[in-house]
This record gives C-alpha cells, structure tokens and sequence, in this order.
C-alpha cells in the first residue's frame, strides 16, 4: 500500500505510535521493578 | 453525627431545589433522546458545539483536574501534609469524569457508539481520539485510586490493601494521562484557526490547556474544601481540619504563583503571533478582561491571602480563578469561536441545553453527598489509620 | 531470570510488530517527504464568472442523491437574496453577492470543495471520512458516533448535521456524486449546469485550464485559483472577477489540516515516554529526602540515647565518687572519734594510773610519752 496523502501517513503513524506508547506504560513498569528488585526494602518509619 | 441530616428530614430547602432541579433534569433528557437534539438546543451546523461540549465537557474535565494535582503532591513530590486533601480531590475527580462522560452522552449523535473510536474504528489523527482514550484511561485509573473509600467502606480489607500497594503507579499515570487529556482538549482547536479569534488561537492551545488546568485544579481543591466545610463539617476528622488550613495557602500558594506564569506565556504568545493590533478591538477588550480580571486578579489575590494568611481572602480568590476557567474555556469553544460569522449566526444556549448542565452539576453534588457522608472520604477508616 | 526472560520477549514481540507493520508500507519518512494526493484524481473548476444563479446545479444535486423535495421550488429565484449554506438537505447551494462597484451581482456555488488533506477526515475519530483516489471524500454513516468535530474542523463550513433526527442523525455533505464517478458519469450538479460554469476533469488538468482563462482574459479574472493551494489544496477550485473575499471566500493559509495538529500529536508520545521518567525520579527524590531525614531522625535520636547513657554514667560516678568521699569522711570521723574516745580512755586511764604511780612514786614517765 503506497501513502498518498499526509492524512494516510499520519494514520499510519499513529497507529503505531499509540500502540507504543501502551507498551511504553507497562514497559516503564516492568523496567522500574528489574531496576529495582535488588534494592532493600525500603523500611516504613 | 448522622443526626444533623436525619433530624431535619427530607424536606429541607436544599433537598427541595435539588428534587426540582432533576426533575426537570428528566424531563428534559426524555424530550432529548426522544426528539432529538435539535428539540433542546440551539446548535446549528455553524455551530456544532454548545454550552454541552464548552462547559460540560471543557470546563468539566478542567475542573476535575485537582485529583491529578493533589495526588502528586502528595504522593510523587512528597508533601505528606496535603494528604488529608487527596480523597477528596480523588473523589471529586472521579465522579467530575464519570458525569462528563454521562453529559457527553446527551450530545453526541450516536451515543451508544461512544466506544467506537477506542475498539472499532481507531482515528489515531483525531486529537479528539486522543481526548478520548485519555478521559477513558484516565477514569478507570481514577476509579481505582478511589475505590479504597469504597473497599474501606464495604469491609474489603484485602482487596483494598492491593489497590493502595498500586498508589504510585497509579498517581504517575494519572499525571501523564492529564497531561496528554487536558492539553488535547485545547489541542482539538488547532485544526479550525479560521474559526477561532487570533488572539485565543495559538499553536501553544494544548500548552495553554494544561498549564491552566493546575490552577483549576488547585482552585477547585479550595473551593470544594470551602462548600465541603460549609456543609459537611460534621465529617471531618481531626486530621482533615487540622490540615486543612495548610492545604489552603500552600495549593493558594501553588496557584498564585502557575498563574503568574500562565499570563506571561499567554502575553508572550500574543508577542509571538503579533495580535498587538487586535487588543484594540471590542474582542481585545474582552480578552484584556479574562487577562487581567480573571487571571492576573486571583494570582494578585492568592498572593495577599497568603501574605495576610487569610483564609477568606484565598478562597475568594480561588472562585474568582475557577469562574476564569470557566471563561477561558467558553472563550475559546463559544465567544471567540466564529468570531466572524455574522451575529444572527453566532450560538446563544437553549434554555434546556442549560437546564441538562445544572441537572449534571446538581447530580454530581448529590452523589458527592452521599459518599461523603458514608464513606471515608473527609476522614480516615478507623481500621485503616496507620495503613496510609 | 523469569523477569529478564519476559523482558527480552517483550523487546523481540515489540519490535517486530514494529518492524513488520512499517516495512508493509515502504520505508516512507515525514522530514523529506511531501505527499502529492492521489494521480489523476478528479476535481471541479467553479467558473463564477459564468455562473448566472439558475439553481439547476442545486436541483441536480438534489435529484441525483435523492435528497427530500425542497420547501421552495428550485426555480423560485428569491431564496437567493439571504445568504445559505449547505445542510442537511441541501448538499449545494449557490449564493448571490452585491459587489461593491459592479452593475451585477455575482453568484457563487458553495459544497464541499473535498480538500486534498480533508479536515473532517483528520479530526474524525473513527475514521468515517476517506479521501478516495478519484478525488471525493466520502463518508461513512455507519461508524459515525455524531460528535460534529468533523463540523468544527471544517474551514469551508460545510459538514451538516441532522439534529432533528432522534435516533440516526448523520452528517451530510456532498460526495462529489462519488458513486457516479464510479460508473463513469459526471457530477449532479455539473450535468445540470446549463452555462458550463463547472467544468469536471482530472485536477491537474483544470488547474492548467484556470490560468489558461486567466491568462487569456486577465482582465475576465483575478489572478488567483481560489483552491489551488487553499488549506492544502481542493479538489473544488474557483475562479472569479472580484476578490474572493466579496464572493465570501476567506483568505486561507496554505497549510493543510493535519499540518495544524501534527505537533500537538507529536508531543504525545513524547509527554508517554519522559513523564513517567521525570514523575518517578520526582517521587524517588521525595523518597529518598523521606529517608535521609528518617535516619537523620534516627541518628539523632541515637546520640541523643548515647549522650543521656554518657551523662547518667557521669552522674553515677559522681555519685559514686561522693558517696565514696562520704563514706571516707565517715570512716575517718569515726575512726577519729573512736581514736579521741581511744585517746580519753587511755589519759583517763594514765592519769588513773598516775595518780596511783604518784601515790607509788613513779610518774615522769607516763606523761613524757603521751606528748610525743
């Protein structure tokens, strides 16, 4: 499929781009909790 | 405690406007989803946007814009005295959110097919798109931050416990999602710079939009703090009245000082596109009212009550901010929108279109009062004291 | 490990998700690249020039979408002395214009002008609008959710809604007869033109054509193709003898619709990625100050615990040591006390025995000793 119009190019683009940014939500999660698994806990004063 | 509302009965002068007010509120929703919108508004095809989209909508989600501002600075700047603030801010998000979405049904043509964009037919260029998937996203999250008044509530130690482990990130999606939401919805009025008047129309709308969003959420807490303890004195903890005060002129504080730098970009903006020639207008007159009454005046007024540490005056001050909100945002969807049509061609609301509004607000107050008197909203569950 | 296994899985599954969907559209990137519009698709030139405001284009367009009868005859003539624009049940209208200095009005045919960036598709948020290849933008009732931001978007005012439908109000605007195209005849409203002030064609074409008749009778026309450029360009293009804004045509940039919100979406994504980083470290810096304080709190706490430890120390040896001296005083009191009382018996006893050595003659002694 060839993109003619800036319209197309824009839906196609946005469609993967909100697609990434889904993952990038629970991606950040999961990274935060890998980055931080071996920390001490921190103590609750 | 629960006295002072069994007491007086049901027939209270409040209770009595409030029965009104929804009774017309279904008659009139009747007449809509029956005859249609044409039958209760004065929207046009030159006017496709009214009061419904300008208040209901913008005015709305901006206003419910203290959950998002409360819980980060309680939770993710770490100003543990606002906490006390939170569940309120929180609850009144929620359900500002859940009724925005309930009005939005009264004005869109197909309302049933309100989930199209998010699981049928995704039109990703839209920034109403984007608007969309943000308010959705965004009030299951505030469902869930809420949910622990209700868990508490209802007994359901467990799950609640589960729910509040997810607080942070809970919190930090909350802020990224109105951040995205509220800039959006100025964003949805970059595609028409024919229609908007110059001097509110600029490439920095969404920038505008969220930027004012923070005062609006920050004057809301004040506000809503001012009729919540107007009213609902009785429920309040110890905690809640002793912070309280605190809440006030620090968020006074906050807001005085965002304000100030909203008009410095909103003059810079002018600068920018050179409208200087506009202010000379009857439209530049109107926008140097919004500028200096109603965004220039409640930063000056912040200021002095929290220099005077007046409480009255701070509270003052935030309806004033949040009554330049609601002017922003009618500005830029009603007054200056089509600014050059012809005036027998500009929109005037229906009565009834105003009517459904304050059906909306007056039923957002009334479930606001029954969950603040039930559950632990203004003051923490016994069982769960240390736990937060 | 189960954790980095998920990661590197997640990691492959995104990116080539990534991958396959951008290589099904040939590596296509925006900094460079500008988009043409369809080739060959088709357009119409609005002469207005020509256009003498029968409202047969008006009649046409009606019969041919089978849109309901009009309440004023098409050849009823004065409907033309208020300004129109197009609704739900007129997709056409032309408008009659008084120019200021000129013995004759000026008629103007108004419809969708189909841009070749459509703002209505841009803001549509479920895709209802398609610019199709033969030059129409065409809409789709069965997705639409009647938000009217399509409305809104538009710069030429044209979508139009059906608010006193209940229960199916769609947008309606003209479809540049579409399905016609399709089967190989022209437009409604061109047919019907008895003045041949639209002519259809493929839009290259009538470009071309507009600054041929500007070119040959430059004092017929502005020098201006009314679309050409406008917003991006229009499938619809005018030409007129007056300035465009008298023929209700306001200026227009040049930019297209999705030019205007494309950074707006562009800081989207950007805001997803560096927000939830900006936020963390924020909560992490409030975190962290949490716990320096709470073990500033604890260390003091500790030295404050050792300097009472310390001072009691000090206090019970003081105590000690004075209870030590007092118990000495005592000793030595008593001790002198005992050695006075010692002192007295033993000089009562020897003047005892003095007295009995004095009877005895023997005494000097005694008394010599004791003073020593």
């Amino acid at each position: 499929m060839e993109i003619h119009t800036l319209h197309e190019f824009m839906l196609h683009t946005k469609n993967i781009t909100y697609l990434l940014m889904g993952a990038t939500l629970v991606g950040f999660v999961c990274y935060w909790l890998f980055l931080t698994g071996r920390d001490k806990k921190i103590r609750k004063y | 405690m629960h006295d002072a509302n069994t007491k007086s009965g049901l027939f209270t002068p409040g209770n009595i406007i409030t029965g009104i007010i929804l009774a017309v509120g279904a008659v009139i929703t009747f007449i809509r989803f029956t005859q249609g919108i044409g039958a209760v508004t004065n929207l046009s095809d030159n006017n496709p946007w009214g009061i419904w989209i300008g208040f209901d909508l913008l005015c709305g989600v901006a206003l419910a814009a203290g959950g998002y501002v409360t819980s980060a600075s309680c939770y993710l700047f770490g100003m543990k005295r606002y906490h006390s603030a939170v569940r309120p801010a929180i609850t009144t998000a929620f359900l500002g959110y859940f009724f925005v979405v309930v009005a939005l049904h009264y004005d869109l043509g197909h309302p049933l097919r309100l989930p199209y964009p998010l699981v049928y037919s995704q039109g990703t260029t839209s920034l109403l798109f984007e608007v969309g998937l943000c308010v959705a996203t965004y009030l299951s999250v505030l469902f869930v931050e809420w949910s622990p008044a209700a868990l508490e509530w209802l007994g359901l130690r467990k799950i609640r416990n589960v729910v509040v482990k997810l607080t942070i990130m809970l919190t930090i999606f909350g802020v990224v999602l109105s951040t995205l939401h509220q800039s959006s919805l100025g964003a949805l009025f970059l595609i028409a710079p024919g229609k908007l008047h110059p001097l509110w129309y600029s490439s920095f709308l969404p920038v505008f939009f969220f930027i004012s969003s923070m005062v609006a959420g920050l004057s809301m807490v004040i506000f809503e703090g001012t009729l919540a303890h107007a009213g609902l004195h009785h429920k309040m903890d110890e905690t809640h009245l002793k912070e309280a005060e605190g809440v006030i002129f620090g968020f006074g504080k906050a807001a005085s000082f965002v304000l100030a730098g909203y008009f410095f970009i909103k003059t810079m903006d002018i600068a920018m596109d050179n409208d200087w020639t506009y202010l000379g207008t009857g439209y530049g007159a109107w926008f140097l009212v919004e500028m200096f009454g109603f965004v220039a005046l409640p930063s000056f007024l912040y200021a002095l009550g929290v220099r005077e540490k007046n409480v009255t005056l701070v509270r003052i001050a935030s309806i004033n901010a949040v009554l330049g909100i609601v002017l922003n945002r009618f500005n830029v969807s009603l007054i200056a929108f089509n600014w050059n049509l012809p005036a027998a061609d500009r929109y005037f609301p229906h009565w009834m279109e105003i009517g459904v509004s304050v059906f909306i607000v007056t039923l957002i107050i009334t479930v606001y009062r029954f969950i603040a008197t039930r559950m632990p909203v203004l003051y923490e569950h016994p069982d769960y004291k240390d736990a937060h | 490990m189960n954790r980095r296994r998920f990661l590197t899985l997640l990691g492959t599954a995104g990116v080539s998700t990534a991958m396959s969907a951008v290589g099904a559209k040939k590596a296509v990137a925006a900094g460079n690249q500008s988009f043409k519009g369809y080739k060959d698709s088709y357009g119409v030139l609005h002469d207005t020039t020509r256009c003498i405001g029968c409202r047969k284009c008006e009649q046409g367009c009606n019969e041919v979408n089978k849109l309901p009868a009009p309440k004023v005859k098409f050849d009823d003539l004065t409907v033309l002395e208020k300004s129109r624009r197009t609704d739900s049940n007129n997709w056409t209208v032309v408008n009659k214009y008084n120019v200021a200095g000129l013995d004759h009005p000026v008629f103007r045919k108004q419809q969708c002008n189909h841009c070749l960036e459509p703002a209505c598709a841009s803001a549509c948020f479920v895709k209802a609008f398609t610019k199709n290849p033969d030059g129409s933008v065409t809409y789709d009732g069965s997705l639409c959710v009647g938000c009217r931001y399509c409305m809104v978007a538009c710069p030429f005012n044209v979508p139009a809604f059906q608010y006193d439908e209940p229960f199916d109000p769609l947008i309606q605007k003209c479809t540049m007869c579409h399905p016609r195209i399709q089967e190989g005849k022209l437009p409604g409203c061109v047919e019907a033109c008895p003045k041949e002030a639209l002519t259809f064609g493929k839009r290259e074409d009538l470009v071309r054509i507009a600054h041929d008749r500007i070119r040959s009778n430059p004092g017929r026309y502005q020098d201006h193709v009314y679309g050409e450029h406008e917003m991006g360009g229009t499938a619809w293009m005018y030409l007129a003898g007056v300035p465009f804004e008298a023929v209700g045509q306001q200026e227009m940039g040049t930019k297209s619709a999705p030019e205007y919100t494309a950074g707006a979406l562009g800081s989207v994504p950007m805001v997803v990625g560096i927000w939830p980083v900006l936020l963390t470290g924020a909560y992490a810096i409030s975190k962290r100050k949490e716990k320096v304080a709470a073990e500033e709190r604890e260390e003091a706490v500790q030295a404050a615990l050792a300097k009472a430890r310390d001072d009691a120390a000090k206090a019970l040896d003081t105590a000690l040591a004075k209870a030590a001296k007092e118990k000495d005083a005592a000793v030595t009191r008593e001790v002198k006390k005992a050695m006075e009382q010692a002192e007295q018996a033993f000089e009562e006893k020897f003047a005892a025995l003095r007295a009995e050595g004095q009877s005895a003659e023997n005494g000097d002694d005694g008394e010599g000793k004791e003073d020593a």
